[in-house]
C-alpha cells in the first residue's frame, strides 16, 4: 500500500539511561499497577513482577467495570441494546451504533438509504479523528507531557463534539443509527458546518505533528519500545492501527467494503518497526486519510431518505438466523454477532470488542522492557474499559 | 540537532499563546456559571411530558398506552392507568396516567421513548442542572414536575415542535372530517329512513362528539 511512515532515527547524541538491570538473585518485586493508577484509562489492574527495573511477568485483571452488556441485551428488545451500545467505547459511540446497526441490517437483510449511508461514513470518519487525537493525546500524558497535547487534541475534538450534538443530541451517547438508516437528518446548515470542520483539520493535525513528531522526548520514549511481530499480532487476532503498525495491511474498509467505502479513495498506512512510535504515526496518518475520505464524502453526499420506509421501530422481530457484522471502528475490528430465534430479543448477542482483544499482547509486549515503559505501552494499545470489560 | 523538535514544539506553543490574546477565536472555553452557551436545538437531557391547555392535569397528552414504559431500556418509567377516561385533544375519551414517574437517576437520556410514542406526549428537555441534596425523593420525578406547556416545548426545541404541532393539526382535521361526514351520512341515512318507512332513527347514529363531562 502506501510507503511506510517516514521514521526518524533515533535521537542522536542521547543515550537511554541505565537501568537496574536483574542480576537473577532474591526475589521478584511484585507490583500491583492499578486498578487506580491514573495511567490505566479507568480500571485495569497490571500485575507485574519486576526483577531490578525489568518486567518479567505482566498478568493484566480486567472485570472491574463489568455491566452485563450482552446479558442485558439478551433480555431486551433489538432497539433497546442500541442505546446500551453508546456506553461500550465511549469514546466512538457513532461507529459502535453503525457496527450493531450493520449486524442487524444483515440479519434482516435490510437496505440502508444512501444518503444514510453517507452520513454514516461521514460521522464514523469525523468519530475516528477525534478518538485518534485524544488517545495520542493520552499517550503523550503517559509519557509526562502534562496536557498541552492533550489539550490540542480535546481543544479540535469539542468542535466534533458540538457537531454531533447538534446533529444528535448528545456529545457522547449519540444513540444516533437505526436498523435502516439513522434517525434524524443532517441539514444543510450542519453540513455546512461539518465542512468547515474539515477543511481545519489539516491545519490541526500539522500543528499537532510539529508539536510532537519530531519531539526528542516522544521518540526516546516511544522508538523501538513494545515492539509487536507481526506473525504474533495476526495469531493474537490483534487489528486495527496496532495490526497496521506491525506492518499487516488489513483494514476493514478495504477488506469488507462495508457501507459504501468502496467508493472512496484513500489509502492505508502501514508501520514497519511495529513500536509504540509506529503506531502513533500510524494514527497521524489515518487521521490525514480520513479527512480526505471525509472531503469526498462531504462533496459526494446526494439528497434523499436517510430511513428504510420498511424499517418500523416497534414490533421488530427478525427471522431466525445468525449474523455478524464488523467494521472498522477507531480502536480495531469491532463486530457484534447475533442468534434470533424468531423473538423480540436476541437469542445470543457478543460483541467482539477491540479494546479487549488488543490487550491480549500486552505481556509479550511489556517483558523485557522496564516498568516505566510499560505505561508508554499499555497507552498506545488505545483502549476503553468500558469495551474491555462491557 | 538535540532539542530540535522541542524548540519547534515550544514555538507551536507560543504561537497559540500569544494568539490568544489577539484573537477570540483561540479562546475555546467560557467561564461557566457566569458565561453560558445556549444548548444546541436537538440537545436532550430528560423527557418531560407535554400538557395543551392551561391545565397541566387536563392537557396532559398522555394516553397511558405504556409503551414507552415498555420499550424504556433501563425501565425507569413507571405509569398507573386510569380507570375513568378523559377526551384528548381531539375530543375522543381515553385513559390518562394517574402516576408517571420518571426516575432520572436510572434514565440515561437515550430518547427512545420519544421514539416509540404514537401521541408526541413525551419530548426530551434541555435543563440540565438538576443536581439535588436529596438521593431518593429528588431524582424520582411525579407527572406534575415533568408535566411542561407545549409553548415550553416550542421554546426549547422550535423546529421540532412545529413539526409536531402540524402533524397533530393535520390528524386532528383528518378526524373532524371523519366525523363531519359520518354525522352527514348519519343525518341523511336518518332522514331517508324517515322519509321512507316514518320508522325511529336507526340506532348506528353517530355520536355527538367528545367532552360531555
Amino acid at each position: 500500500m502506501t510507503p511506510s511512515t517516514a521514521h526518524p532515527d533515533r535521537v542522536e547524541g542521547w543515550n537511554r539511561p541505565p537501568i537496574i538491570e536483574p542480576d537473577g538473585e532474591g526475589e521478584l518485586l511484585e507490583v500491583a499497577m492499578g486498578p487506580h493508577h491514573p495511567s490505566t484509562h479507568g480500571v485495569f489492574r497490571m500485575d507485574v513482577a519486576l526483577d531490578g527495573e525489568r518486567v518479567i511477568r505482566l498478568k493484566p485483571v480486567f472485570g472491574y467495570l463489568h455491566r452485563n452488556h450482552e446479558k442485558i441485551a439478551e433480555g431486551a428488545s433489538y432497539l433497546a441494546s442500541m442505546p446500551y451500545t453508546d456506553r461500550l467505547d465511549y469514546f466512538c459511540s457513532l461507529t459502535n451504533n453503525w457496527s450493531y446497526a450493520l449486524a442487524v441490517e444483515k440479519l434482516v437483510g435490510q437496505e440502508v438509504p444512501e444518503r444514510a449511508e453517507y452520513l454514516r461514513v461521514i460521522l464514523a470518519e469525523l468519530t475516528r479523528i477525534q478518538n485518534h487525537a485524544s488517545t495520542i493525546g493520552f499517550l503523550t500524558q503517559e509519557m509526562g507531557a502534562s496536557g498541552t497535547p492533550l489539550m490540542y487534541a480535546f481543544r479540535e475534538r469539542e468542535k466534533i463534539l458540538d457537531l454531533f450534538e447538534q446533529l444528535t443530541g448528545s456529545r457522547m451517547m449519540c444513540n444516533y443509527m437505526r436498523f435502516g438508516g439513522c434517525r434524524v437528518d443532517m441539514s444543510a446548515a450542519l453540513l455546512d458546518e461539518a465542512r468547515k470542520i474539515v477543511a481545519g483539520l489539516p491545519g490541526f493535525i500539522d500543528e499537532f505533528e510539529a508539536l510532537l513528531s519530531t519531539n526528542e522526548i516522544l521518540m526516546a520514549r516511544c522508538q523501538g519500545i513494545g515492539k509487536l511481530k507481526p506473525e504474533l499480532a495476526i495469531n493474537a487476532g490483534i487489528s486495527g492501527p496496532m495490526l497496521r503498525a506491525s506492518g499487516v495491511d488489513y483494514d476493514i474498509r478495504k477488506v469488507d467494503h462495508y457501507g459504501i467505502y468502496d467508493r472512496f479513495k484513500f489509502r492505508v498506512p502501514l508501520g514497519d518497526h511495529g513500536d509504540v512510535y509506529d503506531r502513533y504515526m500510524v494514527r497521524v496518518l489515518e487521521m490525514r486519510e480520513s479527512v480526505t475520505i471525509l472531503e469526498q464524502a462531504l462533496k459526494d453526499i446526494p439528497a434523499g431518505p436517510i430511513m428504510d420506509p420498511k424499517s418500523k421501530i416497534r414490533g421488530f422481530r427478525p427471522k431466525p438466523g445468525e449474523a455478524y457484522g464488523r467494521i472498522e471502528a477507531p480502536k480495531g475490528e469491532l463486530g457484534f454477532y447475533l442468534i434470533s430465534d424468531g423473538t423480540p430479543n436476541p437469542y445470543r448477542y457478543r460483541v467482539r470488542p477491540p479494546s479487549l482483544i488488543n490487550l491480549t499482547v500486552l505481556e509479550d509486549m511489556c517483558l523485557g522492557e522496564s516498568v516505566a515503559d510499560v505505561v508508554v505501552i499499555f497507552g498506545s494499545v488505545d483502549i476503553v474499559l468500558g469495551e474491555v470489560d462491557r | 540537532m538535540l532539542g530540535e523538535g522541542i524548540l519547534k514544539g515550544m514555538a507551536e506553543t507560543a504561537k497559540n499563546f500569544a494568539g490568544s490574546f489577539v484573537s477570540k477565536e483561540r479562546l475555546t472555553t467560557v467561564e461557566y456559571p457566569e458565561e453560558r452557551i445556549a444548548p444546541a436545538e436537538n440537545a436532550r437531557v430528560f423527557p418531560f411530558l407535554v400538557y395543551d391547555t392551561e391545565n397541566w392535569e387536563a392537557g396532559l397528552r398522555c394516553v397511558a398506552c405504556q409503551i414507552c414504559e415498555k420499550e424504556c431500556p433501563p425501565k425507569c418509567i413507571y405509569i398507573d392507568k386510569s380507570k375513568d377516561k378523559k377526551p384528548d385533544y381531539v375530543g375522543k375519551q381515553q385513559f390518562y396516567p394517574t402516576r408517571f414517574d420518571i426516575d432520572i437517576s436510572v434514565c440515561m437520556s437515550c430518547q427512545i421513548c420519544v421514539e416509540v410514542c404514537p401521541f408526541e406526549a413525551i419530548k426530551m428537555d434541555t435543563q440540565f442542572e438538576l443536581a439535588t441534596d436529596d438521593r431518593f425523593g429528588g431524582l424520582l420525578l411525579d407527572r406534575e414536575q415533568l408535566a411542561k406547556s407545549n409553548e415550553y416545548y416550542h421554546e426549547i426545541h422550535p423546529t421540532e415542535a412545529s413539526e409536531v404541532d402540524a402533524r397533530l393539526a393535520e390528524e386532528k382535521a383528518k378526524v373532524v372530517a371523519k366525523a363531519k361526514a359520518a354525522e352527514v351520512a348519519a343525518t341523511k341515512a336518518a332522514a331517508d329512513a324517515a322519509t321512507k318507512t316514518a320508522a325511529p332513527a336507526s340506532p348506528t347514529q353517530a355520536k355527538p362528539e367528545g367532552g360531555q363531562d
